[in-house]
């Protein structure tokens, strides 16, 4: 597989919680509806900025509160490539593996800035900050979880082999 | 070797003859709890369909409308409705609707026994662990693969002990013991996992409040929230007609914990937890006179029958501030028939509180009681995330029951201990 993703960040701050990348009042509308609203707790333009294969980029503790996988999904739906954070809230980690989103956990996520071009190596566990000329350690994630990331999740690998 | 409730447990759904924490384990699961917004509409009826339409054992899974209940326009009817066609078609018995918020009736209809794995929809199914269970919550394409093979892989967690000496004063109360140690422990505190809740103060609670209590060990990022099993859940599952079936699990003395907390129940006062985050906590009596315009006591954490009857013990006789409104929902129809046979109800209405179904709804802000911009609420339920109860740009403070009720006497958050 190719092991690289490389994109534009989106970079926000500490404890993005899932009420903040989901808002409650619009989830009972179509993922598709509901990914317009998508992070609009602090920024109500991403859903209209973000590209597909663009990375998110978040301080501490993103994805805390509820197991809501409306969260992980309305960031599929907009293409985000993926994810990196200090580290993540536990349910919202276990989902975004579940639906093939990479979720990359790195120390040094504060010395991203919105609009940097990163790649993102998932074997070595780097990220290479491109428009910096930076390198920093990442979480690494293991093949077989890597498999089920390309299958595209949870549900498409387990139909390829059960 | 001695080992934690979470080992224990773990280890016995997983039949394996002992773990440690770090282990990873398939486990079968004992419960698995669907509720409206998040069950069967969300990915998983589709996805069953393609792969294998059957749950794995009808008998062991539930499933819960209340979230969307009663439904404020037609899309959250058609969520209702098709999650009760697909219960239906699946057989599925236990499915509930217009009786409560999921954790209550979980709890209330027997479905959480001690010693057993229940894993929810909903993040707040670790509320659980005020029987003895391991619960967690779980996302939806999780619980696919939960209702396609009774099993899911669960790492098990390492456990921050948090023991509570002493006795409570007269107005504080566990939903204070909870804020306190959300607010040392910090939001992402457990992260990854258990917080096992003991000693003196902590076993003198009722089901009622230690439920209060392992309802919002989320909101620390915890997997789950235990509190050894002990007489009073023999006869809370005895007064249910459960009398086998389960085994009280508790943590082994010299257990190893990754982290110790000792707090003084004598030294508690009523806490608050201020916008936009849970951990973000201070004492009643800090706060100055924070004006509010709505006040709310009900949800899976603080609309139990003892919720309403603290609340009532203070409003008796009085009535709420002018301009301000009082919002009740009974966490369960149980509870409501309770509250209403004795009075408390009627209390809670003479002081001007309006009377909701129970519901999800308030909490969440998904109907009754939706918050404009600029409004303040002080509520007794779980989470004061921004634009949880509606506008982003309204404020939600947490406090106890008696600490909703006072303040909504005042139209300040208000420390309640001044009304007892």
């Amino acid at each position: 597989m190719d092991a690289a993703i490389k994109g534009k960040v989106w970079k926000y701050g500490d404890n993005i919680n899932t009420d903040i990348i989901s808002p409650p009042q619009f989830m009972e509308l179509s993922i598709a509806e509901a990914a317009k609203y998508a992070m609009a707790g602090v920024d109500p333009d991403f859903a209209a900025k973000v590209r597909p294969g663009d990375i998110l980029v978040a301080g501490a503790n993103f994805g805390s509160g509820s197991s809501r996988e409306t969260a992980p999904l309305t960031l599929k739906h907009l293409g985000v490539g993926a994810i990196v954070a200090k580290f993540f809230a536990r349910i919202f980690y276990r989902n975004a593996i579940n639906l093939g989103i990479p979720v990359i956990e790195c120390r040094d996520a504060d010395k991203i800035a919105s609009g940097d071009l990163v790649e993102i190596d998932l074997g070595r566990g780097v990220i290479r900050n491109l428009t910096r000329n930076q390198e920093y350690p990442c979480s690494k994630i293991p093949p077989h979880i890597q498999e089920l990331i390309v299958d595209g999740g949870l549900v498409p690998y387990l139909k390829k082999r059960v | 070797m001695p080992k934690t409730m979470s080992e224990k447990i773990l280890a016995r759904a997983a039949g394996v003859p002992a773990a440690s924490a770090g282990d990873i384990l398939w486990v079968n699961v004992d419960k698995a709890m669907l509720d409206d917004i998040l069950g069967p509409r969300v990915e998983i009826a589709e996805k069953m369909l393609e792969i294998k339409d059957e749950v794995w054992n009808k008998d062991k899974v539930v499933v819960i409308s209340d979230h969307y209940t009663p439904p404020a326009n037609a899309k959250q009817a058609e969520i209702v409705k098709f999650t009760r066609d697909w219960s239906k078609r699946h057989g599925i018995d236990n499915y509930y609707e217009y009786v409560g918020p999921c954790h209550q009736i979980m709890a209330e209809y027997g479905h959480v026994l001690p010693g057993t794995v229940v894993l929810g929809t909903d993040s707040h199914t670790c509320m659980g662990g005020a029987l003895g269970a391991f619960a967690s919550g779980v996302g939806s394409t999780e619980m696919l693969g939960i209702l396609l093979t009774g099993k899911t892989w669960l790492k098990v967690p390492e456990t921050i002990k948090v023991e509570w000496t002493g006795r409570l004063a007269p107005g504080v109360m566990a939903k204070d013991i909870s804020l306190k140690t959300i607010g040392v422990v910090g939001h992402a505190g457990a992260t990854y996992k258990t917080v096992e809740y003991c000693g003196p103060a902590i076993e003198a609670l009722s089901l009622d409040e230690r439920m209060a209590i392992t309802n919002m060990a989320v909101e620390m990022g915890a997997k789950a929230g235990l509190i050894a099993p002990d007489q009073k859940v023999v006869d809370f599952l005895a007064a249910r007609d459960i009398t086998t079936g389960y085994e009280l699990i508790t943590s082994d003395p010299g257990a190893v914990y990754c982290e110790t907390h000792a707090f003084a129940a004598g030294e508690l006062v009523p806490m608050v937890s201020c916008p936009h985050e849970v951990d973000n906590v201070a004492e009643v009596g800090a706060l100055g006179k924070k004006a509010i315009h709505q006040a709310y006591i009900g949800s899976c954490t603080g609309g139990r029958y003892e919720d309403l009857a603290a609340a009532a013990r203070i409003l008796k006789g009085r009535k709420i501030a002018k301009g301000l409104r009082l919002l009740v929902s009974p966490a369960s129809q149980e509870i409501w028939k309770q509250a209403a046979a004795d009075g408390t109800l009627s209390v809670l209405a003479d002081a001007g509180a309006a009377i909701l179904a129970p519901t999800c709804g308030v909490c969440v802000g998904l109907h009754s009681g939706v918050l404009a911009d600029g409004e303040v609420c002080i509520s007794s339920t779980n989470r004061n995330f921004i634009g949880r109860m509606g506008s982003k740009n309204a404020g939600i403070y947490l406090g106890s029951p008696l600490t909703v009720a006072a303040s909504a006497l005042t139209g300040v958050i208000t420390d309640p201990r001044q009304f007892i």
